[in-house]
Protein backbone atom coordinates (compact mmCIF):
# COMPACT_ATOMS: atom_id res chain seq x y z
CA UNK A 1 0.00 0.00 0.00
CA UNK A 2 2.75 2.61 0.97
CA UNK A 3 4.72 1.54 -2.27
CA UNK A 4 1.33 2.92 -4.28
CA UNK A 5 1.02 6.25 -2.42
CA UNK A 6 5.01 7.15 -2.34
CA UNK A 7 4.62 6.06 -6.28
CA UNK A 8 1.38 8.35 -6.42
CA UNK A 9 2.95 10.75 -4.43
CA UNK A 10 5.80 11.17 -7.42
CA UNK A 11 3.21 11.90 -9.75
CA UNK A 12 0.86 14.26 -8.54
CA UNK A 13 3.30 17.17 -9.89
CA UNK A 14 2.40 15.61 -13.38
CA UNK A 15 -1.14 14.56 -12.71
CA UNK A 16 -1.41 19.07 -11.88
CA UNK A 17 0.08 19.74 -15.40
CA UNK A 18 -2.03 17.54 -16.94
CA UNK A 19 -5.35 18.99 -15.63
CA UNK A 20 -3.72 22.63 -16.28
CA UNK A 21 -2.76 21.49 -20.15
CA UNK A 22 -6.46 20.21 -20.51
CA UNK A 23 -8.09 23.95 -19.28
CA UNK A 24 -5.68 25.51 -21.36
CA UNK A 25 -6.55 24.15 -24.11
CA UNK A 26 -10.25 23.80 -23.78
CA UNK A 27 -10.32 27.57 -23.51
CA UNK A 28 -7.64 28.50 -26.13
CA UNK A 29 -9.06 30.79 -28.61
CA UNK A 30 -12.09 31.28 -27.13
CA UNK A 31 -13.02 35.25 -26.33
CA UNK A 32 -14.97 34.37 -23.10
CA UNK A 33 -12.91 31.44 -22.02
CA UNK A 34 -13.35 29.80 -18.81
CA UNK A 35 -16.73 32.08 -18.67
CA UNK A 36 -18.66 29.27 -20.77
CA UNK A 37 -18.32 27.05 -18.37
CA UNK A 38 -20.72 29.07 -16.50
CA UNK A 39 -22.91 30.35 -19.29
CA UNK A 40 -23.36 27.65 -20.90
CA UNK A 41 -25.06 25.95 -17.85
CA UNK A 42 -27.14 29.05 -17.89
CA UNK A 43 -28.21 28.90 -21.60
CA UNK A 44 -29.10 25.12 -21.41
CA UNK A 45 -31.17 26.15 -18.50
CA UNK A 46 -32.74 28.50 -20.42
CA UNK A 47 -33.76 26.26 -23.39
CA UNK A 48 -34.93 23.38 -20.92
CA UNK A 49 -36.97 25.89 -18.61
CA UNK A 50 -38.70 27.66 -22.04
CA UNK A 51 -39.65 23.79 -23.25
CA UNK A 52 -40.92 22.13 -20.30
CA UNK A 53 -42.43 25.43 -18.44
CA UNK A 54 -44.79 26.35 -21.28
CA UNK A 55 -44.93 23.54 -23.68
CA UNK A 56 -44.97 20.75 -21.13
CA UNK A 57 -46.83 22.13 -18.95
CA UNK A 58 -44.58 21.43 -15.79
CA UNK A 59 -45.10 22.56 -12.02
CA UNK A 60 -42.08 22.44 -10.07
CA UNK A 61 -41.02 25.33 -7.68
CA UNK A 62 -38.05 26.99 -9.10
CA UNK A 63 -37.60 25.42 -11.77
CA UNK A 64 -33.95 26.87 -13.53
CA UNK A 65 -32.56 26.16 -9.77
CA UNK A 66 -34.45 22.62 -10.06
CA UNK A 67 -33.07 21.75 -13.49
CA UNK A 68 -29.42 23.39 -12.77
CA UNK A 69 -28.49 21.70 -9.81
CA UNK A 70 -29.62 18.38 -11.23
CA UNK A 71 -28.00 18.87 -13.91
CA UNK A 72 -24.91 19.98 -12.73
CA UNK A 73 -24.18 17.24 -11.00
CA UNK A 74 -25.46 14.68 -13.86
CA UNK A 75 -23.37 16.58 -15.94
CA UNK A 76 -20.18 16.38 -14.23
CA UNK A 77 -20.52 12.20 -13.57
CA UNK A 78 -21.16 12.40 -17.70
CA UNK A 79 -18.29 14.71 -18.75
CA UNK A 80 -15.89 12.86 -16.36
CA UNK A 81 -16.31 9.31 -17.13
CA UNK A 82 -16.77 9.88 -21.13
CA UNK A 83 -13.55 11.95 -21.26
CA UNK A 84 -11.76 9.15 -18.57
CA UNK A 85 -13.24 6.08 -20.76
CA UNK A 86 -11.36 7.33 -23.94
CA UNK A 87 -8.44 8.76 -21.75
CA UNK A 88 -6.22 5.65 -21.96
CA UNK A 89 -6.79 5.14 -25.68
CA UNK A 90 -6.27 8.80 -26.32
CA UNK A 91 -2.81 8.96 -24.19
CA UNK A 92 -1.54 6.04 -26.63
CA UNK A 93 0.93 7.64 -28.01
CA UNK A 94 2.74 8.47 -24.44
CA UNK A 95 1.65 4.88 -22.87
CA UNK A 96 4.03 3.51 -25.20
CA UNK A 97 6.92 5.76 -24.78
CA UNK A 98 7.33 6.10 -20.85
CA UNK A 99 6.39 4.57 -17.60
CA UNK A 100 3.98 6.41 -16.27
CA UNK A 101 1.42 4.84 -14.10
CA UNK A 102 -1.52 4.19 -15.96
CA UNK A 103 -4.67 5.14 -13.71
CA UNK A 104 -3.04 8.91 -13.97
CA UNK A 105 -4.90 9.09 -16.93
CA UNK A 106 -8.85 8.33 -16.13
CA UNK A 107 -8.10 9.88 -12.66
CA UNK A 108 -6.91 13.06 -14.31
CA UNK A 109 -9.88 13.02 -16.31
CA UNK A 110 -12.22 13.00 -13.82
CA UNK A 111 -10.92 15.54 -11.67
CA UNK A 112 -10.28 17.89 -15.07
CA UNK A 113 -14.11 17.60 -14.70
CA UNK A 114 -14.26 18.15 -11.21
CA UNK A 115 -12.84 21.48 -11.70
CA UNK A 116 -14.80 22.45 -14.54
CA UNK A 117 -17.87 21.59 -12.45
CA UNK A 118 -16.57 23.64 -9.81
CA UNK A 119 -16.43 26.82 -12.54
CA UNK A 120 -20.26 25.61 -13.86
CA UNK A 121 -21.24 25.79 -9.93
CA UNK A 122 -20.90 29.64 -9.85
CA UNK A 123 -23.99 29.68 -12.60
CA UNK A 124 -26.19 27.88 -9.52
CA UNK A 125 -25.16 31.35 -7.33
CA UNK A 126 -25.72 34.08 -9.99
CA UNK A 127 -29.32 32.37 -10.31
CA UNK A 128 -29.68 31.81 -6.28
CA UNK A 129 -29.05 35.70 -6.90
CA UNK A 130 -31.41 35.99 -9.70
CA UNK A 131 -34.67 34.95 -9.11
CA UNK A 132 -34.22 36.45 -4.86
CA UNK A 133 -33.54 31.89 -3.53
CA UNK A 134 -33.16 31.83 0.23
CA UNK A 135 -30.23 29.97 1.08
CA UNK A 136 -28.82 29.09 4.12
CA UNK A 137 -25.83 27.75 5.99
CA UNK A 138 -26.47 24.45 5.01
CA UNK A 139 -26.25 24.71 1.39
CA UNK A 140 -22.43 24.98 2.81
CA UNK A 141 -22.43 20.84 2.81
CA UNK A 142 -22.66 21.15 -0.98
CA UNK A 143 -19.18 19.84 -1.53
CA UNK A 144 -20.32 16.09 0.36
CA UNK A 145 -22.68 15.16 -3.01
CA UNK A 146 -19.89 16.30 -5.35
CA UNK A 147 -17.32 14.37 -3.57
CA UNK A 148 -19.42 11.53 -3.31
CA UNK A 149 -19.79 11.79 -7.39
CA UNK A 150 -16.32 11.89 -8.10
CA UNK A 151 -15.51 8.96 -5.90
CA UNK A 152 -18.06 6.77 -7.85
CA UNK A 153 -16.91 8.42 -11.23
CA UNK A 154 -13.43 7.65 -10.89
CA UNK A 155 -14.09 3.96 -10.31
CA UNK A 156 -16.91 4.34 -13.37
CA UNK A 157 -13.85 5.82 -15.08
CA UNK A 158 -11.56 3.22 -14.48
CA UNK A 159 -13.70 0.37 -15.97
CA UNK A 160 -14.74 2.22 -18.86
CA UNK A 161 -11.05 2.73 -19.74
CA UNK A 162 -9.80 -0.28 -19.38
CA UNK A 163 -12.95 -2.16 -21.49
CA UNK A 164 -12.54 0.65 -24.16
CA UNK A 165 -9.23 -0.32 -24.67
CA UNK A 166 -10.08 -4.08 -25.58
CA UNK A 167 -13.69 -3.43 -26.96
CA UNK A 168 -14.28 -0.59 -28.86
CA UNK A 169 -17.85 -0.53 -29.00
CA UNK A 170 -17.74 0.84 -25.19
CA UNK A 171 -17.89 4.04 -26.36
CA UNK A 172 -20.64 3.91 -28.96
CA UNK A 173 -22.73 2.26 -26.83
CA UNK A 174 -21.85 4.79 -23.80
CA UNK A 175 -23.13 7.80 -25.22
CA UNK A 176 -26.90 6.50 -25.72
CA UNK A 177 -26.47 4.69 -22.40
CA UNK A 178 -25.63 8.24 -20.92
CA UNK A 179 -28.64 9.57 -22.39
CA UNK A 180 -30.78 7.21 -21.20
CA UNK A 181 -28.96 7.29 -17.52
CA UNK A 182 -29.94 11.20 -17.83
CA UNK A 183 -33.83 10.27 -18.13
CA UNK A 184 -33.29 7.74 -15.48
CA UNK A 185 -32.26 10.30 -13.66
CA UNK A 186 -34.87 13.07 -11.74
CA UNK A 187 -32.74 15.98 -13.83
CA UNK A 188 -35.30 17.32 -15.41
CA UNK A 189 -38.87 16.13 -13.93
CA UNK A 190 -39.50 15.70 -10.12
CA UNK A 191 -39.42 12.52 -8.16
CA UNK A 192 -42.79 12.41 -7.55
CA UNK A 193 -44.12 12.12 -11.13
CA UNK A 194 -42.83 8.57 -11.02
CA UNK A 195 -45.02 5.58 -10.43
CA UNK A 196 -44.34 3.27 -7.54
CA UNK A 197 -42.54 0.68 -9.87
CA UNK A 198 -39.83 3.45 -11.27
CA UNK A 199 -39.33 4.43 -7.46
CA UNK A 200 -38.22 1.07 -6.91
CA UNK A 201 -35.79 0.93 -10.01
CA UNK A 202 -34.80 4.37 -8.92
CA UNK A 203 -33.10 2.24 -5.63
CA UNK A 204 -30.58 1.29 -8.02
CA UNK A 205 -29.32 4.33 -9.47
CA UNK A 206 -26.34 5.77 -7.73
CA UNK A 207 -27.31 9.29 -9.62
CA UNK A 208 -30.21 9.73 -8.07
CA UNK A 209 -29.03 9.90 -4.50
CA UNK A 210 -26.39 12.22 -5.45
CA UNK A 211 -28.51 14.95 -7.26
CA UNK A 212 -31.31 13.98 -4.37
CA UNK A 213 -28.37 14.70 -1.74
CA UNK A 214 -27.08 18.07 -3.75
CA UNK A 215 -30.86 19.62 -3.85
CA UNK A 216 -31.16 18.42 -0.36
CA UNK A 217 -28.52 20.77 1.17
CA UNK A 218 -28.24 23.52 -1.67
CA UNK A 219 -32.24 23.94 -2.02
CA UNK A 220 -33.94 22.74 0.69
CA UNK A 221 -31.91 22.79 4.05
CA UNK A 222 -31.88 19.42 4.67
CA UNK A 223 -29.08 17.22 5.38
CA UNK A 224 -29.67 13.37 4.55
CA UNK A 225 -29.84 11.22 7.11
CA UNK A 226 -26.97 8.46 8.06
CA UNK A 227 -28.95 5.80 6.55
CA UNK A 228 -28.69 7.86 3.08
CA UNK A 229 -24.92 9.00 3.74
CA UNK A 230 -24.16 5.35 4.05
CA UNK A 231 -26.11 4.40 0.72
CA UNK A 232 -23.81 7.29 -1.32
CA UNK A 233 -21.00 5.70 0.42
CA UNK A 234 -21.55 2.49 -0.19
CA UNK A 235 -21.91 3.49 -4.07
CA UNK A 236 -18.86 5.60 -4.19
CA UNK A 237 -16.54 3.05 -2.80
CA UNK A 238 -17.64 -0.45 -4.46
CA UNK A 239 -17.26 1.51 -7.63
CA UNK A 240 -13.99 3.02 -6.78
CA UNK A 241 -12.79 -0.50 -5.34
CA UNK A 242 -14.43 -2.67 -8.40
CA UNK A 243 -12.44 0.33 -10.61
CA UNK A 244 -9.02 -0.48 -9.31
CA UNK A 245 -9.57 -3.97 -8.83
CA UNK A 246 -10.54 -4.48 -13.06
CA UNK A 247 -7.93 -1.51 -13.98
CA UNK A 248 -5.20 -3.06 -12.13
CA UNK A 249 -6.17 -6.87 -13.37
CA UNK A 250 -6.44 -5.60 -17.20
CA UNK A 251 -3.33 -3.03 -17.21
CA UNK A 252 -0.28 -4.57 -18.22
CA UNK A 253 -1.97 -5.90 -21.27
CA UNK A 254 -3.24 -2.27 -22.47
CA UNK A 255 0.04 -1.83 -24.48
CA UNK A 256 -0.49 -4.47 -26.33
CA UNK A 257 -3.91 -3.28 -27.87
CA UNK A 258 -3.12 0.49 -27.79
CA UNK B 1 31.72 -2.58 -9.05
CA UNK B 2 28.10 -3.21 -8.16
CA UNK B 3 25.14 -4.05 -10.68
CA UNK B 4 23.21 -1.36 -11.36
CA UNK B 5 21.03 -3.06 -13.76
CA UNK B 6 19.84 -7.05 -13.23
CA UNK B 7 17.97 -8.82 -16.22
CA UNK B 8 17.34 -11.59 -14.81
CA UNK B 9 15.43 -14.96 -17.54
CA UNK B 10 13.50 -12.39 -18.96
CA UNK B 11 11.29 -13.64 -21.51
CA UNK B 12 8.72 -11.48 -23.51
CA UNK B 13 5.32 -13.54 -25.63
CA UNK B 14 3.21 -11.78 -27.94
CA UNK B 15 0.09 -12.78 -28.80
CA UNK B 16 -0.34 -12.00 -32.91
CA UNK B 17 -3.72 -11.66 -33.61
CA UNK B 18 -4.23 -13.11 -37.35
CA UNK B 19 -6.75 -10.61 -37.75
CA UNK B 20 -7.42 -8.32 -34.52
CA UNK B 21 -10.65 -8.44 -32.72
CA UNK B 22 -11.81 -5.49 -30.90
CA UNK B 23 -15.37 -5.29 -30.99
CA UNK B 24 -17.38 -6.84 -28.86
CA UNK B 25 -19.66 -8.83 -31.31
CA UNK B 26 -16.96 -10.63 -33.43
CA UNK B 27 -14.84 -11.61 -29.43
CA UNK B 28 -18.54 -13.57 -29.02
CA UNK B 29 -18.66 -14.76 -32.17
CA UNK B 30 -15.05 -15.86 -32.18
CA UNK B 31 -15.57 -17.11 -28.91
CA UNK B 32 -18.62 -19.79 -29.71
CA UNK B 33 -16.91 -20.88 -32.79
CA UNK B 34 -13.44 -21.40 -30.72
CA UNK B 35 -11.79 -19.78 -33.39
CA UNK B 36 -10.61 -16.93 -30.64
CA UNK B 37 -7.05 -18.75 -31.38
CA UNK B 38 -3.41 -16.37 -31.44
CA UNK B 39 -0.16 -17.14 -32.84
CA UNK B 40 2.41 -16.88 -29.76
CA UNK B 41 4.99 -14.60 -30.45
CA UNK B 42 8.54 -14.91 -28.61
CA UNK B 43 10.15 -11.46 -28.86
CA UNK B 44 12.83 -12.36 -25.93
CA UNK B 45 13.52 -15.42 -24.50
CA UNK B 46 15.69 -16.15 -21.27
CA UNK B 47 17.62 -13.05 -21.22
CA UNK B 48 20.08 -12.42 -18.74
CA UNK B 49 22.63 -10.15 -18.06
CA UNK B 50 23.58 -7.36 -15.52
CA UNK B 51 24.88 -4.08 -16.74
CA UNK B 52 27.73 -2.86 -14.02
CA UNK B 53 27.45 1.03 -13.04
CA UNK B 54 29.18 3.55 -15.43
CA UNK B 55 29.55 0.73 -17.81
CA UNK B 56 28.30 1.91 -21.57
CA UNK B 57 26.45 -0.82 -22.60
CA UNK B 58 25.20 -1.29 -26.21
CA UNK B 59 23.06 -3.49 -28.02
CA UNK B 60 23.64 -4.82 -31.47
CA UNK B 61 21.28 -7.07 -33.60
CA UNK B 62 19.18 -6.95 -36.59
CA UNK B 63 14.96 -5.56 -37.26
CA UNK B 64 13.22 -7.17 -34.98
CA UNK B 65 16.00 -8.84 -33.10
CA UNK B 66 14.31 -7.68 -29.90
CA UNK B 67 15.98 -5.12 -29.04
CA UNK B 68 13.57 -2.33 -28.65
CA UNK B 69 11.41 -5.09 -26.87
CA UNK B 70 13.93 -5.32 -24.48
CA UNK B 71 14.83 -1.53 -23.70
CA UNK B 72 10.97 -1.35 -23.16
CA UNK B 73 11.03 -3.67 -20.52
CA UNK B 74 13.61 -2.04 -18.62
CA UNK B 75 12.31 1.14 -18.69
CA UNK B 76 8.84 -0.04 -17.69
CA UNK B 77 7.03 0.49 -20.55
CA UNK B 78 6.14 -2.98 -21.03
CA UNK B 79 6.21 -5.76 -18.56
CA UNK B 80 8.03 -8.86 -19.30
CA UNK B 81 5.59 -12.08 -19.45
CA UNK B 82 8.12 -13.83 -17.24
CA UNK B 83 11.81 -13.19 -15.54
CA UNK B 84 12.46 -9.64 -13.67
CA UNK B 85 13.91 -6.94 -14.06
CA UNK B 86 16.08 -4.72 -11.12
CA UNK B 87 17.52 -1.06 -11.60
CA UNK B 88 18.68 0.14 -8.57
CA UNK B 89 18.70 4.29 -9.91
CA UNK B 90 16.63 6.75 -11.44
CA UNK B 91 15.74 5.22 -15.43
CA UNK B 92 15.69 8.18 -17.89
CA UNK B 93 14.36 6.62 -21.50
CA UNK B 94 15.24 8.13 -24.72
CA UNK B 95 13.07 6.12 -26.29
CA UNK B 96 11.24 9.14 -28.24
CA UNK B 97 11.62 11.78 -28.08
CA UNK B 98 8.56 14.53 -26.92
CA UNK B 99 6.48 12.01 -26.18
CA UNK B 100 3.75 13.84 -24.30
CA UNK B 101 4.47 16.85 -26.42
CA UNK B 102 -0.02 18.51 -26.46
CA UNK B 103 0.70 20.06 -30.17
CA UNK B 104 -1.67 22.71 -29.11
CA UNK B 105 0.36 24.05 -26.75
CA UNK B 106 3.30 26.38 -26.57
CA UNK B 107 7.28 25.19 -26.19
CA UNK B 108 7.42 26.96 -22.55
CA UNK B 109 4.37 25.03 -21.55
CA UNK B 110 5.45 22.19 -23.22
CA UNK B 111 8.78 21.93 -21.27
CA UNK B 112 7.03 21.98 -17.82
CA UNK B 113 4.46 19.29 -18.84
CA UNK B 114 7.09 17.14 -20.57
CA UNK B 115 9.52 17.63 -17.37
CA UNK B 116 6.51 16.04 -15.25
CA UNK B 117 5.81 13.05 -17.92
CA UNK B 118 9.38 12.22 -17.21
CA UNK B 119 9.27 12.07 -13.37
CA UNK B 120 10.65 16.01 -12.60
CA UNK B 121 9.87 17.69 -9.99
CA UNK B 122 8.56 21.43 -10.17
CA UNK B 123 11.57 22.95 -8.77
CA UNK B 124 13.33 20.90 -10.85
CA UNK B 125 12.37 22.70 -13.81
CA UNK B 126 11.89 25.80 -12.86
CA UNK B 127 15.72 25.78 -11.74
CA UNK B 128 16.70 24.19 -15.31
CA UNK B 129 14.81 26.05 -17.50
CA UNK B 130 16.97 28.73 -18.61
CA UNK B 131 19.73 25.85 -19.47
CA UNK B 132 16.45 23.85 -21.19
CA UNK B 133 16.39 26.59 -23.94
CA UNK B 134 19.64 27.93 -24.26
CA UNK B 135 20.74 23.98 -24.91
CA UNK B 136 17.48 23.66 -27.78
CA UNK B 137 18.45 27.44 -29.23
CA UNK B 138 14.48 27.79 -29.57
CA UNK B 139 14.63 31.33 -27.42
CA UNK B 140 12.72 32.92 -30.27
CA UNK B 141 9.92 30.63 -30.55
CA UNK B 142 9.25 30.01 -26.85
CA UNK B 143 5.77 31.48 -27.34
CA UNK B 144 4.53 29.32 -30.39
CA UNK B 145 2.63 26.13 -30.06
CA UNK B 146 4.54 23.37 -31.62
CA UNK B 147 2.45 22.41 -34.09
CA UNK B 148 4.44 25.14 -36.12
CA UNK B 149 7.44 23.68 -35.35
CA UNK B 150 9.73 21.59 -37.36
CA UNK B 151 9.92 17.76 -36.96
CA UNK B 152 13.65 18.72 -35.94
CA UNK B 153 12.91 21.71 -33.59
CA UNK B 154 10.47 19.82 -31.64
CA UNK B 155 13.62 16.80 -31.30
CA UNK B 156 15.86 18.90 -30.35
CA UNK B 157 13.39 20.10 -27.57
CA UNK B 158 12.92 16.80 -26.74
CA UNK B 159 16.04 15.66 -26.46
CA UNK B 160 17.03 18.60 -24.17
CA UNK B 161 14.67 17.87 -21.79
CA UNK B 162 15.00 14.26 -21.19
CA UNK B 163 19.24 15.14 -20.76
CA UNK B 164 18.80 18.02 -18.37
CA UNK B 165 18.61 16.66 -14.93
CA UNK B 166 21.35 13.61 -14.37
CA UNK B 167 19.65 10.32 -14.54
CA UNK B 168 21.17 7.08 -12.85
CA UNK B 169 20.87 5.04 -16.19
CA UNK B 170 19.73 6.69 -19.86
CA UNK B 171 18.32 4.29 -21.98
CA UNK B 172 19.47 5.66 -25.60
CA UNK B 173 17.43 4.30 -28.53
CA UNK B 174 18.35 5.06 -32.04
CA UNK B 175 18.13 8.98 -31.22
CA UNK B 176 21.14 10.61 -31.94
CA UNK B 177 20.66 11.34 -35.21
CA UNK B 178 17.93 14.58 -34.85
CA UNK B 179 18.32 17.32 -36.07
CA UNK B 180 21.66 18.95 -38.03
CA UNK B 181 25.31 17.63 -37.79
CA UNK B 182 26.03 20.25 -35.63
CA UNK B 183 23.00 19.89 -32.97
CA UNK B 184 24.05 15.85 -33.29
CA UNK B 185 27.29 16.78 -32.37
CA UNK B 186 25.99 18.74 -29.35
CA UNK B 187 24.03 15.32 -28.41
CA UNK B 188 27.13 13.18 -28.74
CA UNK B 189 28.63 15.65 -26.47
CA UNK B 190 26.13 15.94 -23.83
CA UNK B 191 26.22 11.91 -23.51
CA UNK B 192 29.86 11.84 -23.54
CA UNK B 193 29.69 14.47 -20.17
CA UNK B 194 26.58 12.15 -18.62
CA UNK B 195 28.65 9.15 -19.71
CA UNK B 196 31.93 10.64 -17.73
CA UNK B 197 29.61 12.19 -15.34
CA UNK B 198 28.94 8.26 -14.15
CA UNK B 199 25.72 7.80 -15.22
CA UNK B 200 25.14 4.05 -16.79
CA UNK B 201 23.92 4.72 -20.82
CA UNK B 202 21.64 1.32 -22.26
CA UNK B 203 22.14 2.00 -26.11
CA UNK B 204 20.70 0.16 -29.87
CA UNK B 205 21.66 1.74 -32.63
CA UNK B 206 22.64 0.19 -35.97
CA UNK B 207 25.97 2.10 -36.29
CA UNK B 208 28.50 0.26 -35.82
CA UNK B 209 30.77 2.67 -35.54
CA UNK B 210 29.11 4.98 -32.53
CA UNK B 211 29.02 1.76 -31.04
CA UNK B 212 32.48 1.00 -31.26
CA UNK B 213 33.16 4.40 -30.08
CA UNK B 214 31.27 4.76 -27.15
CA UNK B 215 30.76 1.32 -25.44
CA UNK B 216 32.72 -0.56 -23.31
CA UNK B 217 30.34 -4.16 -23.45
CA UNK B 218 28.28 -5.05 -25.82
CA UNK B 219 25.00 -7.60 -26.80
CA UNK B 220 24.25 -9.12 -29.30
CA UNK B 221 20.67 -10.01 -29.81
CA UNK B 222 19.47 -12.63 -32.45
CA UNK B 223 15.87 -13.25 -32.99
CA UNK B 224 15.42 -13.24 -29.36
CA UNK B 225 18.30 -15.33 -28.10
CA UNK B 226 21.23 -13.86 -26.63
CA UNK B 227 24.15 -14.95 -29.22
CA UNK B 228 27.02 -13.00 -27.97
CA UNK B 229 27.90 -10.98 -24.79
CA UNK B 230 31.12 -9.55 -23.67
CA UNK B 231 33.61 -6.67 -24.98
CA UNK B 232 33.04 -4.36 -27.42
CA UNK B 233 36.06 -5.59 -29.75
CA UNK B 234 34.76 -9.07 -29.99
CA UNK B 235 31.22 -8.60 -29.97
CA UNK B 236 31.41 -6.02 -32.90
CA UNK B 237 33.62 -8.17 -34.76
CA UNK B 238 31.74 -11.22 -34.71
CA UNK B 239 28.30 -9.54 -35.41
CA UNK B 240 29.72 -7.74 -38.79
CA UNK B 241 31.36 -11.39 -39.80
CA UNK B 242 28.28 -12.88 -39.20
CA UNK B 243 25.54 -10.51 -40.09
Amino acid sequence: MNKYLVNFYHYVHLLQNLIVRDLKVKYRRSVLGFLWSILNPLLMMLVITAVFQNIFRMNIDNFPIYYLTGSLIFNFMSEATSLAMTSVLSSASLIKKVYIPKYIFPLEKCLFAFVNMLFSSVAVIIMFFVLHYKITWMALLFFVPMIFTLIFSIGLGLILSAADVFFRDIGHLYSVWITAWMYLTPVIYPMETLTAGMKNIMKFNPMFYYVDYFRQVVMYNNIPGLNFNLICFAFSFAFLFLGLLIFKLKQDKFILYI
Amino acid sequence: MDNIIEVKNVTMKFNMAKEKVDSLKEYFIKLVKKQLMFDEFIALENISFNVKRGDVFGIVGLNGSGKSTLLKIISRILKPTSGSVICNGSVSPLIELGAGFDIDLTARENIFLNGSVLGYTKKQMSDKFDEIVEFSELQDFLDVPIKNFSSGMVARLGFSIATITKPDILIVDEILSVGDFLFQQKCEKRIEDLMSDGTTVLMVSHSLNQIRQLCKNVLWLEKGHMKMIGGVQEVCDAYENNA
